[in-house]
């Protein structure tokens, strides 16, 4: 297979049931293209990491498609519960892993960095250290005192969204940037999502704003707005409404499916998803330009 | 006098608690409202950092999220999760955070995680984010929290973020960077620990009693000799909240 593909392509030849995979991007950048992808082709016995679970997630249990979840902040971030995840948890009907937030990014940085653990200071706050095997104490062998590990993260696929690439997948990204170049470096497979695919020369002219490169890329889909109800900083804005939409679509059931249904099963793409939310949202997600100074690398 | 919000009142009282200068660890929602009123009022030189990894923010509007893009244009500076907690809390470069969660007990401890048994909740709540490593390494944590007496149980169910365990010994044996929660800011008043770490009455908002107060707590709440009464939110601070910070009353209107 090319490199190059369509999202529908990539998801074919890299997710597979049963598969641990991180769908990156703090709040920032996730692409929900890619999840509603995995949805439509029916993938079943996942294991989703990310650290927030975020909509995307509670759409994926919703449709099936999850066996477990691993996590740090469970929640609608700035609406209040995660509903369909959280009843998932609470009815015992998905198994969890848990860490804190700085837990879960230490397991992706040893899994980029090709560590066997990752240390951090004590926190003096036990309990989850109790309920969870993987988060252990080793003896600093320097000052004699414990410090917490935990064991690098490794997914099978991490799948990322960027503002711009080249067709080889060596990618820039601004705004918040998370967890996605941990997430590219610690997958066994990458796929690249991005907003636009631009020349290799438009890369080169800002090499330090490449934070993937592209030989830890499997596959580069061209895929604009994939991000929404997310955002992409400088393409177009959160859309806020959306998220606070969800906690009452999320409140039933029926309501889930109906809008699985009509926006996911029902649309072929992420294009036909965007032309279907209309151009009154799209004009309330617009944003105004505000540029950086330019950078002067030199002509040596 | 100026008739105000459980709100309005919270949040003007954790304000006052900021100094110029401080870098805090903020929030969305009363934390981010109460440092944007600090930065307009006495302390100027405040610094904001998200744990989305941003630092020095100027939020041009109210964020609805922790990560909302109005936080990155104008910063001073961006950088990964990994470095956020890394570099600039666990180093220590960070004097102050804000906490939160369902349950906070008579020693300051907090539970974001969950109501009942863990493997079997009866709530399943977000989990720590990142409370657990602020409540460990900010030198001074403040948490907000309307007074109710289910927030204040004598112990929390799940301790998902230290305050002084059950005593101020043994989170000093840990040797955390952090002092831990200093100040508890409520809708009725503020706690402050003891020399013990025992979360005390120091101060109650004006009209308050007492009693109130220990109708609305878990545990046999203990005043302190001198109790405070809390300067009523100023006309300036009240504008500044309502009309710049607020307009559409989206986090100040409870209560």
């Amino acid at each position: 297979m090319s490199k190059f593909c369509s999202l529908k392509e990539a998801v074919q030849h890299y997710v597979h049931d049963g598969e641990l995979l991180y769908i990156a991007g703090f709040t920032h950048l996730i692409p929900f293209a890619a999840g509603h992808e995995i949805i439509r082709q029916g993938r079943k016995d996942l294991v989703l990491a990310r650290a927030t679970p975020d909509l995307i997630y509670d759409q994926m249990v919703a449709a099936g498609c999850v066996h477990k979840v691993i996590f740090s902040y469970m929640g609608n971030p700035g609406v209040g519960s995660l509903r369909i995840v959280r009843a998932a948890l609470e009815s015992g009907k998905l198994e969890w892993e848990e860490y804190s937030h700085f837990g879960m990014i230490s397991r992706l940085q040893a899994g980029a960095t090709g560590l066997p653990f990752i240390p951090m200071n004590q926190t003096a706050a036990t309990d989850l250290e109790q309920h969870n095997p993987a988060i252990r104490r080793v003896v600093d062998p320097y000052s004699g005192k414990e410090v917490i590990v935990v064991p690098p993260l490794q997914p099978d696929v991490a799948i990322v969204h960027v503002q711009r690439c080249d067709a080889n997948g060596n990618a820039h990204i601004w705004g918040i940037i998370g967890e996605q170049k941990e997430a590219a470096f610690a997958a066994k497979h990458v796929i690249l999502t991005a907003e636009e695919i631009v020349d290799e020369a438009v890369i080169r002219s800002d090499p330090n704003r490449t934070l993937i490169p592209e030989f830890v890329v499997d596959a580069v889909c061209r895929v604009p707005y994939c991000a929404h109800p997310s955002y992409t900083q400088g393409y177009y804005d959160r859309d806020n409404t959306f998220y606070l939409a969800w906690d009452k679509i999320s409140e039933t059931p029926d309501e889930v499916q109906r809008w699985l249904d009509e926006w996911v099963y029902g649309v072929e793409d992420r294009a036909g998803y965007w032309e279907k939310l209309g151009d009154e949202t799209h004009r309330r997600l617009q944003i105004k330009p505000r540029l950086a100074a330019p950078v002067d690398y030199g002509n040596y | 006098m100026a008739t105000y919000s459980s709100s309005e009142l919270m949040c003007v009282n954790a304000a006052r608690l900021l100094r110029d200068g401080d870098r805090v660890f903020v929030g969305v929602g009363l934390p981010n409202l109460a440092c944007n009123l600090a930065m307009r009022t006495h302390a100027p030189n405040l610094q904001m950092i998200y744990e989305a990894g941003v630092i020095g923010a100027r939020p041009a509007r109210l964020p609805l999220s922790i990560g909302d893009p109005t936080l990155v244009s104008g910063a001073t500076a961006v950088c990964s999760m990994y470095d956020i907690f890394a570099f600039y809390l666990q180093r220590g470069n960070v004097d102050v955070g804000f906490l939160g969660g369902a349950q906070i007990d008579r020693f300051g401890n907090i539970n974001a995680t969950v109501i009942g048994e863990y493997d079997h909740p009866k709530v399943r709540l977000p989990g720590s984010g990142g409370s657990q490593e602020i409540a460990a390494w900010a030198d001074r944590c403040y948490i907000i929290t309307p007074h109710q007496k289910r927030r204040f149980p004598e112990r929390v169910d799940f301790g998902t973020s230290a305050g002084y365990l059950d005593g101020r010994a043994r989170r000093d044996a840990a040797g955390l960077n952090g002092k831990g929660p200093v100040a508890v800011v409520t809708d009725l008043g503020m706690l402050e620990p003891d020399e013990s770490g025992e979360l005390v009455l120091t101060a109650l908002h004006p009209g308050i009693t007492v009693e109130q107060v220990l109708a609305n707590t878990g545990w046999p709440l203990k005043s302190a000799a001198k109790l405070r009464i809390t300067e009523p939110p100023g006309k300036e601070e009240l504008h500044i909240l309502r009309d710049e910070l607020d307009p559409q009353g989206i986090y100040l209107k409870g209560g």
